[in-house]
């Protein structure tokens, strides 16, 4: 399996922003390969690469994956951070399809019109403080570990803290009241890799503005 | 009677007879969200028992409990846990049921094909619960995304093996998911199908299988295809 994995995207967040942080956290570099032309999305949906002319797509170890979930679970499967039995399997999947849940509301927020982002926005503060962030603290409170499930890094530690990032930068408050929340922040983010990613310069793509969305409407639709 | 008969002989039968005990169900009584799980259950042969959910008050009751969650529906009580979200439940019995792959570059592809199956599974799944101005643009994207995107995409990954199953020569949960799809499909369009000889040969092939005949039959645990009714009791429950 060799050569760095490449990423098909727009120069944005979107969906793949929790592929680049699951990467970057198990330490893989990567190459991106950004579509920013109406010619360049014409030609990779023409050169049958995307088995459902959508993106995100990954080439990785020979194969063109898309879908953002068979993605992010071959990175977790082959970096050990899936658990080590099935039913561990079990609590991370239902654990990572709650944050995904609650992330899928902060991805599609800025392509709301102006009218209509204060509404979406009450809904992600309320959804974030009182559905998942209890849950999650409810699962870090009862074993008392660093990690979500198994005492051991995994896909839903990453993906979840990412979340918590995004729900901060709409809501600064929004883990204030969950001390078990901002201590596996604080963990994850001073794992070395992901503390890379953190930093200025690498991969991790800024918040969508009003501006590149208004631009990518314009090339797009 | 011999008792080296009955006791477990290796790990992997001590693991089986540990997860005792049917998985049960919980929803309403109706497709909706547990539709695949049931028919991956059945496809793998295990016996389930289902509590249905029929008011407002049911869901509340589980809530309170403490036993969703995120406060949703569906959830499973299998093997000791209560598991809620879809995907979390679908990979978990296909894991314990051997039909996730050989290796995890089989697990890739039957996730890339599942994850599609699921996208127009879920269109279909919500078309009812839509106002009514938009039901009729939302049967014609059900049509058109089976016709021009997802159908073409898996009787291509058929042909280009031409083996029985999408992934690895092998049964896998896509192969199952998949063939409820063309069923679901088949429901709104009988003609879609026609174009895909090999999709239409993969559902006869998946249907044949002894579990999921028995499963296709009436008195099974599948639910009906959508009534008013039905999305009437879902409004009521969810929403």
């Amino acid at each position: 399996m060799a050569g760095k994995p490449k990423l098909h995207y727009f120069n944005g967040r979107g969906r793949m922003e929790s592929i680049r942080w699951l990467l970057a956290a198990a330490g893989v570099e990567f190459e991106e390969k950004f579509i920013e032309t109406r010619e360049d999305w014409d030609r990779i949906r023409k050169d049958g690469s995307l088995m459902y002319q959508q993106v995100p797509m990954v080439e990785i170890d020979g194969m063109k994956l898309v879908q953002t979930r068979a993605i992010i679970n071959y990175i977790a499967n082959k970096h050990n951070l899936y658990g080590k039995d099935m039913k561990e399997r079990a609590l991370i999947d239902m654990y990572v399809e709650g944050v995904a849940d609650l992330n899928e509301m902060t991805i599609v927020f800025p392509v709301h019109p102006p009218g209509v982002k204060e509404t979406k926005l009450s809904e992600i503060k309320d959804k974030a403080k009182n559905r998942y962030f209890p849950a999650f603290e409810k699962v870090l409170k009862s074993h008392g570990q660093d990690y979500l499930v198994g005492n051991k890094l995994s896909k839903a530690d990453i993906l979840l803290v990412e979340l918590l990032y995004n729900v901060e930068e709409l809501d600064p408050s929004a883990i204030a009241s969950f001390p078990q929340l901002q201590a596996l922040k604080t963990r994850i983010s001073n794992l070395p890799t992901v503390k890379k990613f953190l930093q200025p310069g690498s991969q991790r793509k800024p918040p969508t503005d009003e501006k590149t969305i208004e631009e990518a409407k314009k090339m797009f639709m | 009677m011999n008792l080296h008969f009955i006791l477990p002989k290796s790990p992997k039968d001590q693991e089986v007879i540990v997860m005792a005990g049917k998985p049960v169900l919980y929803y309403y009584n109706a497709r909706g969200k547990m539709e695949s799980i049931r028919w991956l259950l059945a496809a793998a042969g295990e016996e389930f028992e289902e509590k249905f959910m029929k008011t407002r008050e049911d869901l509340e009751k589980l809530r309170n409990d403490g036993v969703l969650m995120f406060q949703q529906a569906p959830m499973v009580e299998i093997d000791g846990m209560k598991l809620v979200q879809s995907r979390a439940i679908l990979n978990y019995i296909a894991n314990k049921h051997h039909l996730y792959g050989k290796d995890i570059k089989e697990r890739a592809l039957i996730d890339m094909y599942a994850e599609g199956v699921a996208d127009l599974n879920e269109m279909i799944i919500i078309y009812p619960f839509g106002p009514p101005e938009g039901k009729d643009a939302s049967l014609a994207q059900i049509k058109d995304k089976a016709k021009t995107r997802y159908f073409p995409a898996f009787e291509k990954v058929l042909k280009s093996h031409g083996q029985d199953y999408l992934v690895g020569n092998r049964l896998s949960k896509v192969d199952i998911l998949l063939v409820e799809l063309l069923y679901n499909v088949e429901e709104i369009d009988p003609t879609i199908i026609t174009s895909f000889p090999l999709l239409q040969a993969l559902k006869t092939r998946i249907s044949s299988l002894p579990t999921v005949k028995k499963f296709l039959q009436p008195g099974s645990q599948r639910k009906p295809p959508v009534s008013e009714e039905s999305v009437a009791e879902g409004k009521r429950i969810f929403f």
